[in-house]
């Protein structure tokens, strides 16, 4: 693990923190994300039941980015391998890095580098075989300084089949980097609420690699935090599988997400999906850079993408980069992307059958995101994430 | 041309598509090279080149130094490599930066002095310099029913301008159709005004080299309130070996004015790359259309990539008063490289502008091709449509901005890209910018096939097509219209592409 570590600083120190001016980094300003004066995030207040509690789940409680052995529960569950990073068994050791690297190209990740690099929490999970209930990742925060670096690893083997979950704010500062290993065969789903404090600060990675005929699919939920930037980066290669990313993200004010997804297909008969959605309102600010490589050879591909925004008024702003860069002839790819206000007609009719404007506003924000939401395939933290969106817009009713 | 013949199409892919594009791979038409005496300047670049060219010009100071201030900046400019095309080193240094017949050397003054060689070439060709009731422009003309419209034609061989017809019957017009460098020496007060406003010298690498080095090009100005009474077009030819074409066009339409432009271009066929690098700026005032429209048919090198035109090229327009319209229509089938991003700048309220382009690729080709649409005026409105087409071992890519500011308040975009991929040695790439910072605006940018106007769809379902075919017909009905709004000659050469079906089309 140290020869990772160290391996990873090298990569690091080769290209550098990044900058305003790089490309992937044209809209959305990293500064706040690699300043060392950091200023403190203050605690969101709030009498919310905490998300998911009404699942039956193995929790783990990381409390500012640190593991939290007397909140969480028992390490162990039917078909599962589980430890925290610094107990990493061999499998986890040799993996460690290798999937972050392997992201670095084309595109450089300077953040999830220096997540490898420093990182010593962390959870390793191995799944193998189908596993009766999600492992839910509870990111606590108590302090508003705290500057916190979690890398997980996840293999799921043949076969197998796990839910990850992941709720809370975290730190005031967070970097995560979730590096998943997907077996021939194997399904992994994933369904993660960011904090919803609103100074927080986070840059989250994901790094996965789909093996034949697996799946993978994975939705976020983002509401508040003065910056969010989620990167997802797949490498599809083994033939036959689905890989889907979604997300729904409502901000207000002094908001910014940014969606950097980066799908790789390289065997045959694949299908990607990406479905990100974004409600903005008072100047919040959207991001969404989502690429489809298809490489020689990887035919019969199917690449979907598409990125909505709802711009709730005019101080609000959307940027979007919807790339294909497509090297193979028998492919279906398509992206599209719409940014514009809300429908009139469906506010004029819905207040012309008596709804008031506000409800009608909300409901049809709803139906928008719904689209993004309906990629979890769980119906019950489907419907768990549903109530949260629903709540967001209630409280800013008044 | 093996690898084209042995193009293998997948299924879905109609026979005639193929066709279209295989034919396109042919033989390069415009291959040959006229022998003629040639003046050159030494190779490189460097101030006292700057000099000569302006010099050679029979420029005024002003000029002298704004070339001057370009070059200044070009040296502390980086070459862009942010496009996807992969060429090797140019070697700046080692290209003649002007080069011009000898018989040229004393301007003829009328198109009865020019050199008969120069018109054999341009009659080779099929640009007619003679003022004749006849097409001008591209192959096939003749066997065109002659309408008795009338073309203008500004004809730059090389670095120079070697006629420019129907002057005096647009003058009457008062419209002032000329090289460049004629109207940097007659109508100094225009060119000063407008030159480098919408194109500054300090654009970008190859605009701020073209801004140094300009040998000729075209002058376009057209006056309040007046419809130009013919079309006008320029033809470019490249004929001398190591030699870089660097051309500026400036067009001004002024308030209330309409005038259609067109371009084609062509070049011999060599082994060793050439550079292109143009500036087109175009102003567009109050009430006042343009429409430009391109063939762009460089020579695009061998079957193994050996050869062809680098073409580097900066084209805007400035719609600057309201209600100011821009077409863009390309057809690029030709040069090894191509960097072209015609773009719009949509200042003026209820301003619009529109891309449309077709994009084909083959063998070695790489074209890196798109539109800039910045919405700066309330309502303004803009429509992109590209096609690319890529086969062989070529590679394709459309790069599009579309940028709505804060006071372009409810203005509208709809961009679609399409492109098809034939083989599978070959690449189709898209990289769209989309930046709105207003909520009365809708952007709406798709690669699918799937979402034509619904109620056109609606209409050919009803009337009981399927819907594959109810939308090639309403995408090719579409295109079809753009081309045929195209002059006829430049429609004819461009009959070829729009067979192209969509089907197996990916975005």
């Amino acid at each position: 693990m140290e020869a990772a570590r160290k391996s990873a600083k090298a990569r690091l120190e080769a290209m550098g923190l990044p900058q305003r001016r790089d490309e992937y980094w044209k809209y959305t300003r990293p500064d706040l994300l690699t300043t060392t004066d950091m200023a403190p995030a203050a605690l969101l207040v709030t009498d919310e039941a905490p998300l998911f509690d009404a699942i039956d789940r193995l929790k783990i409680v990381f409390v500012d980015g640190v593991f939290d052995a007397q909140a969480s529960d028992d390490l162990s569950l039917e078909g599962l391998e589980i430890s925290q990073l610094k107990d990493a068994p061999d499998w986890a050791q040799s993996l460690y890095g290798v999937l972050e690297e392997n992201g670095q190209s084309p595109v450089a990740r300077p953040l999830a580098a220096l997540n490898s690099a420093q990182a010593q929490q962390g959870i390793v999970i191995r799944a193998n075989a189908k596993v009766s209930k999600p492992v839910s990742l509870v990111y606590v925060r108590k302090s508003d300084t705290s500057d916190a670096i979690l890398h997980h690893v996840i293999r799921v083997e043949e076969g197998a089949d796990l839910t990850v979950l992941e709720n809370g704010p975290a730190a005031a500062r967070l970097n995560t980097v979730m590096e998943v290993d997907v077996a021939d065969t194997g399904a992994f789903h994933h369904v993660r609420a960011m904090g919803r404090d609103h100074e927080r600060r986070a840059a989250t990675h994901i790094f996965g690699r789909l093996g034949h005929e697996s799946v993978f699919k994975s939705f976020t939920m983002t509401v508040n935090g003065k910056l969010t930037r989620n990167e997802v980066v797949l490498d599809i290669n083994g033939d036959n599988a689905v890989a889907h990313v979604a997300g729904a993200a409502m901000g207000d004010g002094d908001f910014l997400h940014d969606d950097t997804v980066f799908i790789t297909h390289d065997s045959l008969n694949c299908e990607s999906r990406q479905v990100f959605k974004k409600v903005l309102r008072n100047g919040a600010t959207g991001v969404f850079q989502g690429k489809i490589l298809v490489k020689e050879g990887a035919q019969k591909t199917d690449g979907y993408q598409m990125s909505q925004s709802l711009l709730l008024d005019d101080d609000s702003q959307f940027y979007g980069k919807p790339e294909l860069e497509i090297y193979a002839d028998d492919v279906m790819c398509s992206h599209g992307s719409t940014t514009g206000a809300i429908d009139e007609k469906a506010m004029f009719y819905l207040q012309s059958r008596g709804v008031t404007k506000i409800e009608a506003q909300d409901l049809l924000v709803l139906a928008f995101l719904d689209a993004a939401v309906d990629e979890i395939e769980d119906a019950a933290i489907a419907d768990d994430i549903r109530g949260r969106l629903e709540g967001w817009l209630a409280r800013r009713r008044d | 041309m093996a690898a084209a013949n042995e193009m293998i199409a997948k299924e879905g892919v109609e026979e005639e598509t193929v066709d279209a594009v295989r034919t396109l791979a042919d033989n390069y038409k415009y291959g040959w090279e006229t022998e003629i005496e040639m003046e050159y300047a030494p190779k490189g670049v460097n101030p006292d080149i700057v000099r000569l060219i302006s010099d050679k010009n029979e420029e005024p100071e002003w000029m002298t130094d704004w070339r001057l201030s370009a070059f200044e900046r070009w040296e502390k400019l980086e070459e862009p490599t942010w496009a996807m095309v992969n060429y090797p080193d140019i070697d700046f240094q080692d290209i003649y930066y002007y080069a011009r017949p000898k018989s040229m050397e004393e301007k003829p003054k009328s198109l009865d002095e020019v050199d008969p060689k120069l018109l054999a070439t341009y009659d080779k060709l099929g640009i007619p310099l003679r003022e004749q009731m006849i097409l001008a422009g591209v192959e096939g003309a003749e066997a065109a029913p002659a309408e008795g419209r009338k073309v203008a034609v500004d004809a730059v061989f090389d670095s120079v301008s070697v006629g420019t017809t129907f002057q005096k019957e647009l003058a009457e017009a008062g419209v002032i159709f000329c090289s460049i460098s004629e109207a940097i020496r007659e109508h100094p007060e225009l060119v000063k005004k407008y030159l480098g406003t919408v194109v500054p010298a300090s654009d970008n690498f190859y605009a701020t080299l073209n801004s140094a080095v300009f040998s000729d090009g075209s002058f376009v100005y057209i006056p309040p309130g007046v419809r130009c009474p013919m079309e006008l077009s320029t033809y470019f030819r490249i004929n001398a070996e190591n030699t870089g074409q660097f051309e500026r066009t400036l067009i001004i339409a002024d308030k209330g004015s309409y005038v259609s432009y067109l371009e084609g271009c062509t070049a011999p066929k060599r082994d060793v790359a050439q550079l292109h690098a143009a500036v087109v700026e175009i102003i567009i005032e109050e009430d006042a259309e343009v429409k430009y429209s391109t063939v762009q048919n460089w020579y695009p090198g061998d079957e193994d990539g050996n050869g062809g035109i680098y073409n580097f090229v900066t084209k805007r327009a400035d719609c600057r008063g309201d209600n100011a319209k821009i077409m863009w229509t390309q057809v690029e089938t030709g040069s090894a490289v191509t960097w072209k991003y015609p773009s719009c700048i949509l200042r003026g309220d209820n301003s619009q502008g529109e891309f449309y382009s077709i994009a084909i690729t083959n063998n070695h080709q790489q074209a890196d091709t798109g539109t800039k649409m910045v919405h700066l005026g309330a309502n303004s409105k803009s429509r992109i449509v590209s096609k690319g087409i890529s086969a062989g071992q070529a590679q394709n890519t459309y790069r599009g901005l579309v940028s709505m500011h804060p006071k372009a308040q409810n203005s509208r975009n709809y961009t679609q890209c399409d492109s098809l991929l034939i083989g599978d040695k070959c690449g189709a790439h898209t990289v769209p910018y989309i930046e709105v910072k207003n909520n009365s605006s809708r952007v709406e940018h798709e690669a699918t096939t799937s979402k034509v106007d619904d109620e056109q769809m609606f209409y050919c379902r009803q009337r009981g097509m399927g819907e594959e075919e109810a939308v090639a017909l309403i995408v090719n009905g579409f295109a079809k219209e753009v081309l045929q709004a195209l002059p006829m000659e430049f429609a004819m050469e461009a009959q070829a592409l729009v067979a192209i079906s969509l089907e197996g089309s990916v975005g």
